[in-house]
């Protein structure tokens, strides 16, 4: 979807202002959160590109008003009311009112550290060839899809080159959705800056982007 | 710039909510910043397109946060004290403090007509002929500008169709910076849905956006 | 042009209001439903608080300094060389190194949310996490770099990562001059965080002094 979570190449919102001497956590909320939505990631039936997408689907004006970690607490609300783990009335009076949803696998200490190292990687075994090769140019698809993408606006449309393949991962576009993994071959493509931002910007600037292969199409067939 | 205020295209915003039997005015106040920015338009202070640049380089969370005539009045409070018509301190307040400024047009209430009447009109002679004819096939170019553009990027690098000619226009990027009216040739340019979204379109439907030529390439 | 208004917070401000006391009942409701344990949250906190951080990569950083044969192993397969050492899990799991030299200067972004290599950086800052630099990075790295002051070699290529898939970037900085026989343990004190995600370089040793004694 083109929401305001797509900010690549957006202008007007000032200076970076890194913080001196920066806490992880600035207040025990934030780390509250934080715990909880990790913990609930141990049990939970949703996709991390679900997770996104929860997050980007945050009304536009609250998305941008809102910090990091509130924006984790909006996304969880969504997707524990859509997983039927709690009601409406539970949120608002944070009382219990209905039975627990059963679920398996409750985070325990003994548990926390494996959890933390435990690698859920989104790489799948291929099922075909990839279609790019490395060093090959390739277009970024014209798309505007109403759900979970991960080509950004400003690459859309524009020319780039296959700098290295990643192996097959999952697809987000299908997987935010319910709609199943369908990994798919994922390349790292170099775009220049001239090319996604045009005339003007400095030689020797390239943007790398992680693609994956439905976003992608040949030169000659424009889009 | 791609601000805020760029929304074409822009998903997530939830469906368009109309008011029925909406007034023209919500509210007084929304009455008196109506009126206070057409007003201090008058005096000639800025222009039209240095006042639009001024709502659009809110931050975008104000921007998006905000109701129009609250934008309106963020954008005049911006150029009142930016031309130092007003202090911080006087906005704060709502009290002079400092000498006025002396303005060479204010507002007289038997004017009002005439003005409304007048308009703004923004077409201008140039001697130059069109660089693209009824029918061409052109590319909007893609750009990205960091100061005012009325080049939405939802257009930028598609192709269209040059549907009408309106004469030549004062040229927005120009305009808003301060740097003279520097007049184009503005064109409709007609763009397919598919050409603009990606998405097949049986139906054949189609947006058409107003472009100065500088926006333009022959495609 | 450069009028736009904005304004910050550093986190700790909230547009929600009542924040605190809004997690507080969600952690309630969900101890209450059996989902989580509070304890587990606890140690979860603590382990992103106190151990996983910043001084992860700056080991993998130092090592790959002093030993050629782990540099050659990290820039051919990130994942295996910076699992070696114990580093792994969550928001890790694809490892790449991209190595700054005076041709070359890599900086890292996502521009659709915020991922960050977890277990060698920790969680990210809220600069990083930031509309101004999401939006900033890639359409004008160069400026952001001038913005952290960061001054990279003079005709040096920029090449900016936006981590859009499960690949995470791992920016191994040059080694700073007069660092010659300095240990491992010495030389990761120079790598800051930022060195990693390319808005800045390593310390100098002069610098890190000069840090040590403020």
């Amino acid at each position: 979807m083109n929401g305001v979570h797509d900010m690549g190449g957006m202008h007007g919102f000032g200076p970076i202002d890194p913080e001196p001497d920066e806490p992880v956590f600035h207040t025990q909320w934030e780390a509250r959160v934080y715990g909880l939505a990790s913990a609930f990631g141990a049990v939970g039936d949703w996709t991390l590109d679900a997770d996104r997408h929860a997050t980007e689907t945050i009304a536009p004006h609250i998305y941008l008003n809102a910090s990091y970690y509130e924006k984790w607490f909006l996304s969880m609300h969504t997707l524990l009311l859509a997983g039927g783990y709690v009601s409406e009335e539970e949120l608002a009076s944070g009382k219990m009112a209905t039975p627990a949803r059963p679920v398996e696998g409750v985070l325990r200490p003994a548990g926390v550290e494996d959890y933390v190292h435990d690698a859920s990687l989104s790489s799948r075994p291929a099922g075909s060839d990839p279609a790019y090769a490395v060093g090959q140019q390739v277009r970024a698809r014209n798309t505007n899809p109403p759900g979970h993408t991960r080509l950004p606006r400003y690459a859309r449309g524009r020319i780039g080159t296959v700098e290295g393949i990643h192996g097959c991962h999952i697809f987000p576009d299908s997987n935010a959705h319910g709609r199943g993994e369908q990994p798919q071959w994922l390349y790292s493509v170099r775009f220049t800056a001239q090319e996604l931002w045009g005339a003007g910007q400095p030689r020797r600037t390239d943007i790398y982007i992680d693609l994956w292969e439905p976003y992608l199409g040949q030169v000659d067939t424009d889009d | 710039m791609n601000g805020a205020q760029d929304l074409g295209g822009m998903q997530g915003f939830g469906p368009v909510a109309p008011e029925p039997d909406e007034p023209v005015f919500h509210t007084e106040w929304e009455r008196r910043v109506f009126a206070l920015t057409v007003a201090m338009g008058f005096t000639g202070q800025w222009n039209i397109d240095i006042s639009r640049h001024a709502r659009e380089t809110l931050d975008p969370a104000q921007y998006l946060s905000s109701s129009y005539y609250q934008i309106w009045l963020a954008g005049l409070q911006k150029l009142l004290l930016r031309n130092e018509l007003v202090s911080r301190d006087e906005l704060a307040s709502g009290k002079v403090t400092d000498p006025a400024v002396e303005l060479k047009s204010i507002l007289a209430a038997p004017e009002v007509a005439r003005m409304l009447g007048r308009g703004g009109p923004s077409q201008r002679e140039v001697s130059s002929e069109p660089a693209f004819a009824i029918g061409a096939t052109v590319r909007a170019k893609n750009m990205n500008p960091p100061g005012h553009t009325r080049l939405p990027r939802y257009a930028r690098g598609r192709v269209g169709i040059i549907d009408r000619n309106h004469g030549a226009h004062v040229l927005p990027d120009a305009n808003a910076h301060g740097q003279g009216e520097q007049p184009q040739w503005l064109y409709s340019v007609r763009f397919a849905a598919e050409e603009l979204w990606g998405a097949p379109d049986p139906d054949g439907d189609a947006v058409f956006i107003d472009m100065w030529e500088s926006y333009l390439d022959p495609a | 042009m450069a009028e736009t208004d904005h304004h910050h917070d550093h986190g700790e401000g909230s547009e929600l209001p009542d924040i605190a006391l809004r997690v507080k009942s969600l952690e309630s409701l969900l101890i209450e439903k059996g989902y989580v344990d509070p304890e587990a949250l606890d140690l979860l906190i603590e382990t992103y608080e106190h151990k996983v951080g910043p001084r992860n990569g700056a080991a993998v950083v130092a090592r790959a300094w002093t030993d050629p044969g782990f540099k050659k192993h990290l820039m051919e397969d990130a994942g295996a060389a910076i699992a070696s050492l114990g580093f792994v899990g969550r928001q890790g799991e694809h490892m790449v190194a991209l190595e700054n030299t005076p041709e070359t200067h890599n900086m890292v972004v996502c521009t659709l949310c915020s991922c960050y290599p977890w277990p060698v950086l920790g969680l990210p800052p809220v600069w990083y996490k930031s509309a101004p630099y999401r939006s900033r990075a890639v359409g004008d790295p160069r400026g952001v770099l001038e913005e952290f002051g960061t001054q990279i070699p003079e005709g040096s290529a920029v090449r900016v990562w936006d981590s859009t898939a499960e690949i995470r970037y791992l920016v191994i900085p040059m080694r700073p001059e007069g660092t010659d026989g300095w240990s491992a343990e010495q030389l990761a004190e120079l790598v800051t965080r930022n060195s990693m995600i390319g808005t800045g370089v390593a310390l100098t040793p002069e610098q890190l002094e000069a840090s040590q004694q403020a």
